[in-house]
Formats: structure tokens, C-alpha cells, sequence
């Protein structure tokens, strides 16, 4: 009898979704919602507190976009994804956008047919091993155990690395890196490996992260970012220039204190294009003219979003490196605002 | 005078389609059918439609694409370059593996259990019956993710066994390491080996036959026969003068004569584990991952398996053993005669099931990182190609067909069992 | 001849059992060591008992309760023990419980899960507890299916009564019909008319009675649900819908047309020969591809339609075992008073089978209900899957062993209670005959 209901709701849900066919934005304007995808759980990148709000810096990103496109940055659906989840929820419309720091592959991006929209973190994997250990290169690992956190290209870098440099090694794949913390403390491995940004916001959560190395080698590119289905360039666009104008106004010195005053116009042109006040940037993607400033109000430009979520002044401790500004000498960098 | 006639044959009408029973269930039937096919269509309509826009139309290509990972624990050789499907088979070695050992330990766990749980000792049956409850109710995904984590915690560190003063040591005559990443035992090596028989060549599915194994498997079956001649030629002289030869000494050196000129032949001898840089080196290598999936499931099984021979054991009536006591049966023959070939019959279908439902656990592999089917097909290889048709069909079906086996197997053990009661 | 003979005339006083026979010795000795095997297993008992308990209790009771990270309890067990090894640190479940037992649900909105909850148990106790409830309380099984979603989703009330109107008009129909038409088309007719109800009229019906009289309660989408609630409701949801399917694939199991036959040893078998965390891929990955292009629902409703068809056919097989036993004699006797095939399942043979079934029945749910936990495989957070959440919080990464043991207690204690249930039924069910 139950199931009935549960039909009828099918019934009424399958008809909704197929009478809104249309662009993802009108389908997002229309539901009042942003259904974004995150993972289960990454510490700094995205996690659900007490309260069931979620925080992190790819949290931070839907956020932004919710905040551009609806003018509300709580009108977002979290939807966690695993890494098997992930391509499916999005192929399938579920999710209107991805944003679990995936790695942008040419097979992901051509293959699978999903848009990278840019990239918002660029890390790369590399290796942690306990100090007494006395290692200080990768390629001195002949024969260890190594834990590795499956469901992401980490599997495949380790493979190759481990073989271009005709060395043995011993895998032992772990789900989520809840487990492979527990497994590596526990010296059932050796080495942990994952992307670099994990494994340091691992170690800063040890009891003594003294105690253990990260190695020199980066064995991998991991540029993360958010990314949409193919075909929806219009969708795709928004989310692209979205991420650009928390760059930008970073780049800018536009954060989410000084963006009500700059709005009011500046000396500056680019700065009044980015927030609206001159040209019609919003009007060109189909947002509100003020699409860019509601998306750093939400939670501020891409260097506070990383200092509040992963910077050095938190407990994951990460400093921007390649992150950094490109006239910082990093590799964030926007394309202008014209 | 009036003659039997038939009666007056009906004409076909449609109403008879619903009303005449005769045709009713033929109707009943060819609307199901219809229905199902409709349903069968329509789905396949959707798939067809919905690949084809999603551009990924259905191919098994992937699965002779390089797969690209390693996986630790092979029964067969395998590297990161091999195909896609050669890791699905490695998987699926290691599926069958942890399965029958499960339903093995699992057995046996279960029944001393379940006779302990009948013990006249207070303490112990109810230390027995904590443990029943406990694993019953709570999920299995627990119980394996914990006996991983507690393995790994409890054991001795591999870095505890290294230096001077070393707080761990190996175990029997140093030929046994437990360490929290496994236990490292003997391997059985021979120094003048014989060879390989390399099958399927170079393709996805090939795979070596040691001819040392085949040579040890026919002295073996050798060794069986003759022991089995001798026992007939003893039965017959029984019979003809009513003295048995004494045989024993005989059979075993039949047993054991062949068999170690051939090891001998051979150069048999024990590969030992020892501690080699990061890890040990040697032996054969129990993984952590594979130790804590077997407990898991076994000892989760074996609590209902006990609970299974508990009831058939209290299912035989007391009248048995009483008859049995009373026709001068000895208590062991009792057991085996009387007792156990009824209470066979009330505890294997239930076993039956129970054994399924293991395997079919067994797919919780990817909780504690052990490459089983789930974990290579269903896993990474489903991830890093982006196939969930293929991949998920596929996996369903090997998994249906382990079953089906496993089922038709222990049916017809059944059936053999069955034949006992009158 | 003196006469030697002695006839006693009143009884020996009765003497008092030797010591070592009576009270607590005697007990000791007859149940703990009553010969050497029985002794050693005795003291191994005792060892093992005093080593699982030497770990546990210090662990349990010497713990912090009230801290915001786990570093701070690390602290404050350094500064009480000395030590942070063998001390649990339960300040996480003290922050987090709410979280584990509800998952996202709204806080404000939590009396309705609650109130779904006692509302289960009042629409179950005239089935479970048949002696000793009042049968008037059957009125709250009736209409405990449509209560229950919305209390749970929220949204208008017509909605939930629209789809319940549906049974109505297929009743009515029923009712009218048989007469009319005779008891298979009726049955057809009625089908097809509640099917044309629910797909046309009832939306129509909702929305007008919603804009003459809205009623309606916060709607809450199916991703905010989670926890233990999650797990609860997937059990009752696949047990519930479960039901009809497992009878209708139990009798047409046992029917004697071949190509129904067929089809239902087909499902049931495909079924129970695969993990259901195959079935769960699907629903996460695959169900999609199978239903009309652009329609999309979301994986909480997926799951809930895969784990019912898995629940089904173990259900089938339970109701099959149910069939099996009752006596040929039942079937015989409802033939022999002229019933048709409906009618004796309905009013001889269904009722006394699923009574039987019972206990199978709760079996099947307690094997539902903890396979539920395989849902935080595909990404949903169920009490597992929100310890992997939970961990992903920097304040409590790295915590492990106090969140699993307050989830196995959970389950434990849910799953025991159960299962004491249903032996107390076997037991009733066997004196009864």
C-alpha cells in the first residue's frame, strides 16, 4: 500500500522533471534550489557540522553559485556523492554541478562527456611516511606497504610511478580517508598516500604530527574543479565565471568586507564590471547585474575562502603554493572581466 | 433405445477466454507474458534511448583495456598492465577464496558453538549465547570494518619485530610472523621444479598448472588406490578365514613412501618468511584485509549456523538415543548413526542459505580494501572507465551464477542426505 | 528362639543433603565443575571474561563526556589518567547524537519522525500482539501507509488522502462490479480504474482541495533524512511494500500455470543470487538509465524501490514456507466448500499462512534492517556513512571506536529486542496447536 504512495510520488516527480527539460539555469531558477554535489566528507573541502550545515572550500564554490544565480547562498541542496556516485548523479541531472575536488582528466572530459569549468585547487599526490622511518624520497620506498584511498586517479598514479621507477610495492586500497588515517596510525602501512592537500590535513589532525614526513615527490597533476555536463554551455558559463569572479576579486582586493562599499563604483573599471555597476556582464550570462557581488558576499573572494577553509591559520594548515595568485607567482588566474 | 452420444460440440466464443476454466489459465498466462514483455520493452526503450544520449552505447572494449592498478593479493600472476579482465578474474579467485574459507571456518565454528550453547556448564553456554546475540544483531558491515581495525590496532607492528631490542619476535621455531599487516607462513618450494603448463597463452584468462602439483595429486590418488586394494584384499581374506590381516604398517607406507621419494625428487623444502627492509620477505603472506573479511564473516555466520544445529540438535527426540541405547549401540555410534543423519536433515537447508548469504557478504570486501569482484569489477575498474552498465550487469551475473552453483551443489548433497529417511 | 526380627515403625527423620550437594557450592558444582573438561572450560571462561571486561570497563567509564574536539579530550584525559589509550572519549557522541540518530532532519521537525515511530507501534501492536491488544486499533494499520509519508516528507494532506481515495474508488469498483461482471473482470476493472485515478484525477483532486482548505506540513526533502532514522524507515518502507509482492510472487510460485510459475522462480531466484549491494549500484547507478529520459527522482526513493524488491523475494520465500505448512487438509476442506481460488486464499488459506509467517517475517525485517547499513557504500548517511562525515570534521578527525560502538549498541539493541520477540511467538505459535 505504501508503495502506491511512493509511485504516485514517482508519477509526480517523473512528470516534474520531464516537463522542466529545459536550460539547468532556468531548471535552478525555476526550483529555487542549487543541487550541488560534494563528497561524504573531506576535511576542509566539505563536511556537515552538528547542525547539518556543510563548510568547506568546494562547499564554498557551490555556495558562491547558489549566492550568483539565486541570489541566496543557503539555497543549495548538498548532495554527497561517493567516487563511483559521482559522474552518475551528474549525468543523470540529479546534481546541477559537481564540485568534489574531481580531477580534470582528458577521459573525464572528453569520454565521459563532462565541461571542467576551471580549476579551483591544483594539488597533486604525494606520499607521508612516519620520520623514524628515515626516508626522504619516494623512489626509497622499494617494497613498502602503502595505503592508498581508491575511487579517484590515485590508484593509477601510484601504479605508473611505482613501475616507471621499477620498484615493488605492496597496495592495500581504502575506501574513505577516515580509514586509511586509522590504518596508517595503526602501522598497518608504511606510506599513506593521497592528494597532497589530504594527507597534510591528515597530519595536522594527528596527535603528534611531528612525528611523521611528507615526502618531496608529487607523483601526480591533480587540478581540481567544479565541473557541469556537456552541452549546457550556457549552464556551464555561469558556473566558469562565477569561480573567475572569486579569483578576480581577490586579484582585485574585492572581499566580502569592502564589496558593499566597492559597489557603489570605484576608480577602477574592471572592479565596476565585475560588480555591476557598469556594463552588463550579469545581463550576458542571464543573472542579476549584481550576480558577482552576491557571490563574494556569500563567502567571500577565492583567497578567503581558502584561508577560512584550508589555510594556514587552520588546523589543515595548507599554504597556497600553487594556489597562490598568478602575480604571486601561483597559477590561480582569471581571465579578465571585459 | 437411446445411445451415448457427445454432446453437441460448442462453438469458440470469447467470453470463454475468461469464463471457461479450460481456457482461463491460458489467458491468465499470455497476459502476464504480454505484460511482462511490455514491461521488459519498455525498459530496454528507456536504456537504448538514454545511452544513446548520454553517447556511452553499450561495449565491452573496456574490459581489454589495460586496467592500470595493482592488486595485492593474486592467485594468478597479474600487473597494472594487464587488462581490465584479468583483473575481474583475479577478483573474482579472490571472492571464491575468502568464501569457501568462510563457510568452512564458519562450519566449524558454528557447530562447537551450537553444541556448546547445549553444554551442562552454566558459564559456557552462556558465554555461547552473548556470543550468538551479539553477532546476530548487530549489521556485518560492522563486525568487518571493526575485526579490521582491531587487527590492525592489536597485533604487533611490523617495526616492533626490527633492531636490537626487538619487543616482538616470530612465532614456531621462527617460521610464523603475525604481524598487524598479516601472517607470514611457510611456502612450500621446490628447488628442482619441474615446470609450468602455461594455458590460454598470453590471453586475459590464462593460466599455469604447476606439473609439481599434478605429480603430487597423482601419487596421491595412486597412493589412495592402493591403500584401498589392500583394505579389500584384507576384508576378503576376513571372509574367507576369519583372521584380518594386520595391514596398517602396509598402508602407510603406501601412504608415505611414494610421497616423499617424490618431495624428496623435488627438493622440497619451506621458504620462511624474514624481515627484509620495510616488510617480510618470503613465505606465503595472509593478508591483514583477507584475515579480517574471513573472521568477520565466520564468526558472523557461525552465530547463525549454531543457532541452525542447536535446533536440529534439540529437534531429535530423546526416543532416538534411548532406542539406540537399548539395541546396544556404543554413544559414538549412536551419534554418527542414529543422531546426526536426522539432525543432518533439519540442519542443511538452512545451511544451504546460510552459505549463500556469505558469499554474498563477501562483496563487503571494499569495507577493508580487499580486491575482491566487487572491489576490482564493481570498483576501481567500474571508476576509472565510467561502464556502470556493463560493469553492474556483469558483476550481478557472476555473482548469480556462484550462487546457482553453490545452491545446485548443496541441493543435491541434500538430496544424498535425504535418501537416509524412510 | 529370641526374636531377632525389627520391623521400624516410624520413619527416619529426613536428612539434610550433604554440603557439597546444596546451595551455592552445589550449584557451582553441578553446572560450572562437574568434571575436569567442564572445570578447565570453566576457568578459560573466567580468563576470557576478565580480560574482555579489564579493557572494557576502564574504557567505558573512565571517559571524557563533554569536550568540542578530540584534541581537547586527549587533553583532558592526559590530565586525569595520564594517558589517551584505553579512554573513550564519548564527547562525540554527546555533540552528535541527535545527528546520528535523525541525520539532516529539521531539529524543530523531530516530533514527527517520533510520532511516525509510535504511530508504527500502535499500528503493528493488533498484529503483533493479537491477544492482548484491541482490535480496534486495526483502524491505525489502515491508515498508518499513508500517514506515515506524510508525516515523514510533509506537504498537503490531500495528497496522501488523494492516493488513499485511489483504494476507495478500486474497492467500490470491486464491490459493485463482481456482480455485474463477474470476479475477474471486476478485479482487472478495479486495478485499471485506481490506476486512472491516481494518474489523472488524483493531482487534479489534491490541488482543488488544496486551494479550498490547505493543510499542509513543512515539507522535508528525502536527502535530509539519514541516521538511524534512515535505516528504520528503509525497514519498514521494503518490509511494508514488501508484503503484497511476496504474496502475490508466493502464490504465483505455487501456481500451476507455467509461464507465472516461471517468472516468479525467475525474480525471486535473480534476486537471492545477488548481493544487495549489487542492487544498491544499481539504484545508484543504473535505475536512471532505465526509466524514461529527464525523469529523475531522488536516490533515497531508489534505494527504498530496490531494497523492496530485495526484501520481496526473501519475503516470497517466507510466505512460500508459511503456505508449505499448513495442512493439505485446509485447502482440501475450502474446496470441498465450493470456494474459487480467491476466496479460499482470501478466507481459509492467507490469513492462517501469514499468521505462521511471522516470525519469518520479523527475521526477514531484522536481515533488512541491518543490511541497511550498506547504503553509506553509494554515498548515503545512514549511521555509517555519517561517521565518515563526522570524521571529516576537523574537530573530530581521527575519532574511530566510539561511534561504531554507539551504533552497534544502537543496532544491537533494536535487532535483540526483535528477535526476542519473535521466539516469545514461536513459542505461543507452537502451544497453540
Amino acid at each position: 500500500m505504501k508503495k502506491s504512495v511512493i509511485f504516485g510520488a514517482l508519477t509526480v516527480a517523473g512528470l516534474a522533471a520531464g516537463a522542466a527539460a529545459a536550460g539547468t539555469l532556468d531548471d535552478v531558477k525555476a526550483r529555487g534550489k542549487l543541487n550541488c554535489g560534494v563528497t561524504t566528507g573531506l576535511v576542509g573541502f566539505a563536511a556537515p557540522d552538528a547542525n547539518g550545515k556543510w563548510d568547506g572550500f568546494d562547499v564554498g564554490v557551490c555556495r558562491a553559485v547558489a549566492a550568483a544565480v539565486l541570489g541566496d547562498p543557503a539555497a543549495v541542496e548538498f548532495v554527497p556523492t561517493t567516487g563511483k556516485t559521482r559522474f552518475t548523479a551528474l549525468a543523470s541531472g540529479e546534481i546541477d554541478m559537481l564540485a568534489r575536488n574531481t580531477t580534470w582528466t582528458f577521459s573525464r572530459d572528453v569520454d565521459l562527456k563532462f565541461t571542467f569549468v576551471g580549476v579551483n585547487y591544483y594539488d597533486g599526490q604525494g606520499f607521508m611516511v612516519p620520520s623514524e622511518l628515515g626516508v626522504s624520497s619516494a623512489k626509497d620506498l622499494d617494497g613498502a606497504t602503502v595505503c592508498i584511498q581508491t575511487g579517484t586517479t590515485t590508484e593509477l598514479n601510484l601504479a605508473d610511478f611505482f613501475r616507471a621507477n621499477n620498484i615493488s610495492y605492496e597496495p592495500v586500497p581504502i575506501e574513505t580517508n577516515a580509514e586509511g588515517q586509522q590504518q596508517y596510525l595503526a602501522g598497518a602501512c608504511d606510506v599513506y598516500t593521497t592528494d597532497a592537500s589530504g594527507l597534510a590535513a591528515t597530519r595536522a589532525t594527528f596527535e603528534d604530527p611531528g612525528a611523521h614526513v611528507l615526502l618531496p615527490e608529487i607523483i601526480s597533476k591533480e587540478p581540481l574543479g567544479p565541473l557541469v555536463r556537456h552541452g549546457d554551455d550556457n549552464w556551464g558559463d555561469v558556473i566558469r565565471w562565477t569561480l573567475n569572479a572569486l579569483i578576480t576579486a581577490e586579484e582585485l582586493g574585492v572581499s566580502s568586507a569592502n564589496v558593499g562599499e566597492m559597489s557603489s563604483g570605484t576608480n577602477n573599471p574592471e572592479v565596476n564590471r565585475l560588480l555591476g555597476t557598469e556594463g552588463n556582464l550579469g545581463e550576458m550570462l542571464g543573472l542579476s547585474a549584481d550576480w558577482a557581488k552576491a557571490a563574494i558576499m556569500a563567502g567571500g573572494n577565492y583567497g578567503e575562502l581558502f584561508e577560512k577553509n584550508i589555510g594556514e591559520n587552520t588546523p589543515i594548515g595548507l599554504a597556497r603554493g600553487l594556489n597562490a595568485q598568478w602575480t604571486d607567482g601561483g597559477l590561480i588566474y582569471s581571465p579578465p572581466f571585459r | 433405445m437411446t445411445t451415448l452420444t457427445d454432446p453437441p460440440k460448442e462453438s469458440f466464443r470469447l467470453s470463454m477466454l475468461i469464463y471457461d476454466s479450460r481456457y482461463r489459465s491460458m489467458t491468465i498466462q499470455v497476459v502476464a507474458m504480454i505484460f511482462f514483455m511490455l514491461v521488459a520493452a519498455w525498459l530496454l526503450n528507456n536504456a537504448i534511448i538514454n545511452l544513446n544520449t548520454l553517447g556511452k552505447p553499450i561495449s565491452f572494449k573496456f574490459l581489454s583495456n589495460p586496467a592500470g592498478y595493482d592488486i595485492n593479493q593474486r592467485l594468478l600472476d597479474y600487473s597494472s598492465r594487464d587488462i581490465n579482465l584479468r583483473a575481474a578474474l583475479i577478483g573474482l579467485l579472490n571472492t571464491l577464496v575468502v568464501a569457501v574459507l568462510g563457510c568452512i571456518t564458519a562450519t566449524i565454528i558454528g557447530v562447537i558453538v551450537g553444541v556448546l550453547r547445549l553444554s551442562s556448564n552454566w558459564l559456557v553456554a552462556r558465554i555461547m549465547t552473548v556470543y550468538v546475540e551479539m553477532f546476530r544483531n548487530v549489521p556485518v558491515l560492522l563486525w568487518i570494518i571493526l575485526a579490521w581495525a582491531i587487527l590492525s590496532e592489536s597485533l604487533p607492528k611490523i617495526k616492533s619485530f626490527r633492531g636490537e631490542n626487538a619487543t616482538s619476535s616470530m612465532s614456531l621455531f621462527d617460521s610464523v610472523a603475525i604481524t598487524n599487516r598479516g601472517i607470514y607462513i611457510p611456502e612450500p618450494l621446490f628447488s628442482r621444479s619441474l615446470g609450468n603448463i602455461h594455458l590460454l597463452g598470453d590471453s586475459g584468462l590464462r593460466f599455469d598448472i604447476s606439473i609439481d602439483l599434478i605429480a603430487i595429486v597423482v601419487v596421491l590418488a595412486l597412493s589412495i588406490f592402493g591403500m584401498r586394494k589392500v583394505t579389500a584384499r584384507a576384508n576378503a581374506v576376513q571372509e574367507a578365514t576369519g583372521d584380518r590381516p594386520t595391514t596398517w604398517y602396509i598402508q602407510l607406507g603406501i601412504l608415505f613412501v611414494p610421497m616423499i621419494a617424490l618431495l624428496v625428487a623435488l627438493g622440497f623444502h619451506l621458504g620462511l618468511p624474514e624481515l627484509k627492509g620495510f616488510n617480510f620477505k618470503g613465505g606465503t603472506h595472509l593478508r591483514n584485509s583477507l584475515i579480517a573479511l574471513w573472521l568477520a564473516l565466520s564468526l558472523y555466520t557461525a552465530a547463525f549456523i549454531a543457532e541452525i544445529v542447536r535446533g536440529g540438535i534439540m529437534a531429535i527426540s530423546k526416543g532416538q538415543s534411548e532406542a539406540a541405547a537399548a539395541l546396544g549401540l556404543r554413544p559414538n555410534r549412536t551419534m554418527s548413526l542414529v543422531i546426526l543423519p536426522q539432525a543432518l536433515r533439519v540442519i542443511i537447508p538452512p545451511m544451504i542459505s546460510n552459505y549463500l548469504n556469505l558469499t554474498k557478504n563477501s562483496s563487503l570486501a571494499i569495507a577493508v580494501g580487499y580486491f575482491d569482484l566487487t572491489g576490482t569489477l564493481g570498483g576501481v575498474t567500474l571508476n576509472q572507465t565510467g561502464r556502470e552498465l556493463e560493469c553492474v550487469l556483469l558483476l550481478m551475473l557472476v555473482y548469480l551464477v556462484i550462487s546457482l552453483l553453490i545452491s545446485a551443489v548443496m541441493n543435491w548433497y541434500n538430496k544424498r542426505v535425504e535418501l537416509v529417511e524412510r | 528362639m529370641s526374636d531377632l526380627s525389627f520391623v521400624r515403625t516410624e520413619m527416619l527423620p529426613e536428612q539434610a543433603p550433604p554440603a557439597s550437594e546444596i546451595g551455592v557450592v552445589g550449584w557451582l558444582r553441578h553446572n560450572l565443575f562437574s568434571g575436569w573438561i567442564n572445570s578447565i572450560l570453566t576457568v578459560i571462561s573466567l580468563l576470557a571474561i576478565y580480560g574482555v571486561l579489564s579493557v572494557l570497563i576502564p574504557y567505558v567509564f573512565q571517559s571524557v563526556w563533554n569536550a568540542e574536539s578530540l584534541n581537547e579530550c586527549r587533553e583532558i584525559m592526559l590530565a586525569n589518567w595520564g594517558s589517551t589509550h584505553g579512554h573513550a572519549c564519548w564527547a562525540v557522541i554527546n555533540e552528535r547524537w541527535l545527528q546520528l540518530l535523525f541525520g539532516f532532519y529539521p531539529p524543530e521537525l523531530y516530533w514527527r519522525p517520533i510520532l511516525a515511530l509510535v504511530l508504527l507501534v500502535a499500528a503493528l501492536a493488533p498484529i503483533l500482539f493479537a491477544d492482548r491488544v484491541s482490535s480496534k486499533l486495526l483502524i491505525v494499520t489502515a491508515i498508518y501507509p499513508f500517514i506515515m509519508p506524510w508525516l515523514m516528507w510533509g506537504g498537503s494532506v490531500w495528497g496522501p488522502v488523494s492516493i488513499a481515495l485511489g483504494f476507495v474508488v478500486g474497492f467500490m469498483v470491486l464491490k459493485y462490479a463482481t456482480n455485474a461482471m463477474g470476479e475477474l473482470i471486476a478485479l482487472i476493472a478495479a486495478v485499471v480504474s485506481a490506476l486512472i485515478w491516481w494518474v489523472l484525477l488524483a493531482g487534479v483532486f489534491a490541488g482543488a482541495l488544496d486551494a479550498i482548505l490547505p493543510f499542509a506540513l513543512e515539507s522535508v526533502q528525502s536527502r535530509q533524512f539519514g541516521g538511524f532514522m534512515l535505516a528504520i524507515l528503509l525497514g519498514v518502507v521494503a518490509i511494508g511494500c514488501s508484503l503484497p509482492i511476496g504474496i502475490v510472487l508466493a502464490l504465483g510460485r505455487q501456481s500451476h500455470l507455467p509461464i507465472v510459475k516461471w517468472l516468479c522462480v525467475c525474480f525471486i531466484e535473480f534476486i537471492r543470487g545477488v548481493p544487495l549491494i549489487t542492487l544498491l549500484f544499481v539504484a545508484s547507478l543504473l535505475l536512471n538509465i532505465f526509466l524514461p529520459p529527464g525523469s529523475n527522482f531522488d536516490i533515497i526513493l531508489r534505494v527504498m524501490i530496490m531494497v523492496t524488491l530485495f526484501a520481496s523475494a526473501y519475503m516470497a520465500e517466507v510466505i512460500r514456507g508459511g503456505l508449505a505448512a499448513l495442512p493439505r487438509g485446509q485447502y482440501e476442506g475450502a474446496d470441498s466448500l465450493g470456494l474459487d481460488y480467491w476466496q479460499s486464499q482470501r478466507l481459509i488459506i492467507m490469513p492462517q499462512a501469514l499468521k505462521i509467517s511471522i516470525p519469518g517475517i520479523v527475521s526477514t525485517f531484522i536481515g533488512v534492517f541491518k543490511d541497511t547499513t550498506l547504503v553509506s557504500i553509494i554515498g548515503l548517511f545512514d549511521v555509517i556513512g555519517l561517521t565518515h562525515a563526522i570524521r571529516a570534521d576537523t574537530a573530530w578527525n581521527g575519532i574511530y571506536w566510539e561511534l561504531f560502538a554507539f551504533i552497534a549498541l544502537l543496532f544491537f539493541v533494536v535487532c535483540f529486542s526483535m528477535s526476542r520477540y519473535s521466539m516469545y511467538l514461536e513459542r505461543r505459535l507452537k502451544t497453540g496447536h
